[in-house]
């Protein structure tokens, strides 16, 4: 079993460091960003199947040949209060490794969830108090407030757009529609859902730099693929207007930009991964880049589909055979 | 006819506006004075207080008869909390919110007012 445990250990070594920072400096993302975000799910999946398989499958050694029969005799061990020949410290050690992080992860998440639920839900009374029904955009929420905002309130049957005066007043009515077909856009794709997890990976490794570049990733595609369901109702201009003013209005620096301004002609001439989110944004919507081909899509699936499958065969291959 | 949540916006609204602490006939009257219906039952902005008190947003005084409401926390006090949550850095909220456009760098500011109206910058 040492081979498949080595094998198992070398994948999560490239699963937590080369892999992930090749995919957040990689261009094609912003191409296809759905495609993009189920390879970030893979990557996350296969990263933590193949750690914790790899601490089992070498913890499992003394016990069995593969991993079924290791674990049926790991338990018959454990009544019996007894050590096969040959267990030593590192293969406690291993075992116990393995149990710690998988049951981290899975409290972590657990907890990010109901975290997130209670918090909404608090926000959910606090916005029904503070905010009125928007009478021309049906769903929709208005807040008294300056600075220009909106964003989603997900709920488990209902999500609510939320969108502040401050936002009424730089935008005229084309670029609103935009930032609401936008936000529906988060609703209906349930992308709050990804975020979660992502963050609950990155608050549960947080010794783990990549888990951050991950979940900063996840959020820059998650925006990408709500402006790709808004430029089907609105204009690629009117989209990319309205990202730059309500960024603009966030700053405070809410001067009334020219009307109409053709933001394609004055964007900064490259625009590389580190640079921020809105600015990103705005370069991909109005650069109008072709989306990614049939072949780097199935590429890239058949990579992730690749990505789950070879731990998963690492684990049970020896028990099968 | 206002739905339940609607009432507690109003309920909330007149609690917010008052001076001191008021009893449930009281605040039915100030929400019939501002043009409220006519026909609001005394029970049901029973029932809307009981729920706001649920919720912590109300504190009732049971000292006296007839009992006396108030508002825990001010109006800007829950705007102040809710719009931290929203514009708040805390990574960990993104989970929360899925905002239109995050945070914003100084140094970003340049780049955007540039494209949105850099073309009159060029003619000069």
């Amino acid at each position: 079993m040492l081979p498949a445990s080595l094998a198992l250990a070398a994948l999560a070594v490239a699963l937590a460091w080369p892999v992930p920072l090749a995919l957040a400096r990689a261009a094609w993302p912003a191409r296809a960003p759905a495609v993009a975000l189920i390879v970030w799910q893979a990557i996350a999946l296969a990263g933590g199947l193949s750690m914790i398989g790899s601490l089992l499958v070498f913890g499992l050694t003394p016990f069995g040949e593969d991993l079924v029969r290791g674990l049926a005799s790991l338990l018959q061990h454990l009544l019996n209060g007894t050590l096969p020949e040959g267990a030593t410290l590192p293969h406690t050690f291993a075992l116990s490794g393995a149990v710690l992080l998988a049951v981290h992860l899975v409290l972590n998440l657990m907890l990010a969830a109901v975290r997130a639920s209670r918090s909404r839900s608090r926000h959910r009374q606090l916005l029904a108090l503070l905010s009125r029904p928007d009478p021309e955009h049906p769903g929709a929420r208005l807040l008294d407030e300056a600075a220009p905002v909106a964003y989603c309130l997900p709920g488990a049957t209902r999500s609510v757009t939320v969108l502040s005066d401050g936002l009424l007043e730089i935008l005229d009515a084309e670029e609103l529609a935009a930032v609401i077909a936008h936000e529906e856009a988060h609703a209906r794709q349930r992308h709050h859902l990804l975020l979660l997890a992502f963050g609950a990976w990155r608050r549960s490794l947080p010794w783990f730099p990549i888990a951050t570049r991950a979940l900063d990733a996840v959020a820059v595609l998650v925006e990408m693929l709500a402006d790709d369901r808004a430029r089907r109702q609105a204009s690629e201009a009117v989209l990319a207007r309205s990202i730059a003013r309500v960024a603009l209005g966030l700053d405070g620096v809410a001067g009334r930009p020219r009307p109409g301004a053709d933001v394609a002609e004055n964007l900064p001439e490259t625009l590389g991964a580190s640079e921020p989110a809105a600015l990103r944004r705005i370069e991909r919507l109005v650069s109008a880049a072709e989306p990614l081909g049939v072949m780097g899509r199935v590429t890239a699936l058949a990579a992730s589909a690749a990505l789950l499958l070879v731990p998963t065969a690492l684990l049970l291959a020896p028990a099968l055979a | 006819m206002a739905t339940l949540g609607e009432l507690e916006r109003v309920v909330m609204d007149v609690l917010w506006d008052a001076d001191g602490d008021l009893s449930s006939n009281e605040i039915r009257d100030r929400l019939q004075a501002n043009g409220g219906d006519r026909n609001l039952a005394a029970t049901t902005v029973l029932t809307v207080l009981s729920r706001l008190e649920q919720k912590d947003f109300v504190r009732r005084d049971r000292a006296q008869r007839p009992h006396l409401y108030r508002a825990v926390m001010s109006r800007e006090a829950h705007m102040a909390e809710l719009m931290h949550e929203v514009l708040g850095s805390a990574p960990d909220r993104k989970a929360v919110l899925a905002r239109f456009v995050g945070q914003v760098q100084p140094s970003d500011v340049a780049a955007l007012r540039a494209l949105l109206d850099g073309a009159g910058d060029r003619t000069r």
